[in-house]
């Protein structure tokens, strides 16, 4: 059962100010996932507080490294869960996990953070090594 | 703030994905949750070995590690009897 909108807004904020566009819907996630080109994280977003209480802050550190994925969209597992489960068709070899990370490279998963390399570990080591990936994936002169 | 207790009152392995190797074959991997007089609460568990899958453990493990934990129950209870050692999933691949 989804949890109260107001209880979540603050949590959908914290990935507005990062500049994640959020999906709510189906077609919303097939529209930017459906044929995807060039680099994309999709933030697969979650109430959890011990794990993306460390997640939202870690993306938003990594993403001030000049290496970076050209889109950065999020889903809300539990929220909305139509649009979640339509995401996670696109990285279906991916056991679900919420939060979780998927950095697809036209389409294609390039490099996945699931729940538990998050669990227990702070924003700022999480971030160390989604910035390893953004400089092996998302940089210019990055191997295509 | 590696290890840091989130959740007050909960050991430090409260919420972690965990390898719960037993003193038989099973392998169990899961949420910890905590430990009661019963045995080790787990949360979404994948277990070792699993019907139908020709996987041995480590190929078991190296897949859970890539893929992640593809959870076959809801909640287990492993009786502390049959614990041998428990270790986060993230670190597994360090030993």
């Amino acid at each position: 059962m989804p949890y109260d909108p107001r209880m979540v807004q603050p949590m959908r904020d914290e990935m507005a100010r990062m500049g994640a566009r959020e999906l709510t819907t189906v077609p919303e996630v097939d529209a930017l996932l459906g044929d995807q080109k060039g680099t994309m994280l999709v933030f697969v977003n979650s109430v959890c507080g011990c794990a993306a209480g460390m997640a939202r802050p870690a993306l938003n550190l990594a993403l001030k490294h000049p290496n970076r994925p050209q889109q950065v969209v999020t889903v809300f597992a539990g929220q909305d869960v139509d649009a979640t489960a339509r995401a996670r068709q696109y990285f279906a070899d991916y056991a679900s996990s919420s939060p979780s990370m998927a950095l697809l490279r036209d389409g294609e998963v390039v490099h996945f953070v699931h729940r538990h390399m998050i669990e227990g570990r702070s924003p700022q080591e999480v971030a160390r090594d989604l910035i390893a990936a953004f400089d092996r994936h998302c940089a210019t002169s990055a191997v295509q | 703030m590696s290890g840091q207790v989130f959740h007050p009152g909960h050991s430090e392995l409260h919420g972690i994905t965990v390898v719960v190797e037993t003193t038989g074959e099973a392998l169990y991997v899961g949420r910890y949750h905590e430990e009661t007089p019963a045995g080790v609460l787990l949360h979404d568990v994948a277990e070792h070995p699993a019907p139908g899958s020709n996987l041995s453990r480590e190929e078991f493990l190296a897949r859970t590690l890539k893929f992640g934990v593809r959870a076959e129950r809801r909640n287990l209870v492993v009786p502390s009897g049959e614990v041998r050692q428990i270790t986060r999933l993230a670190h597994w691949e360090k030993q």
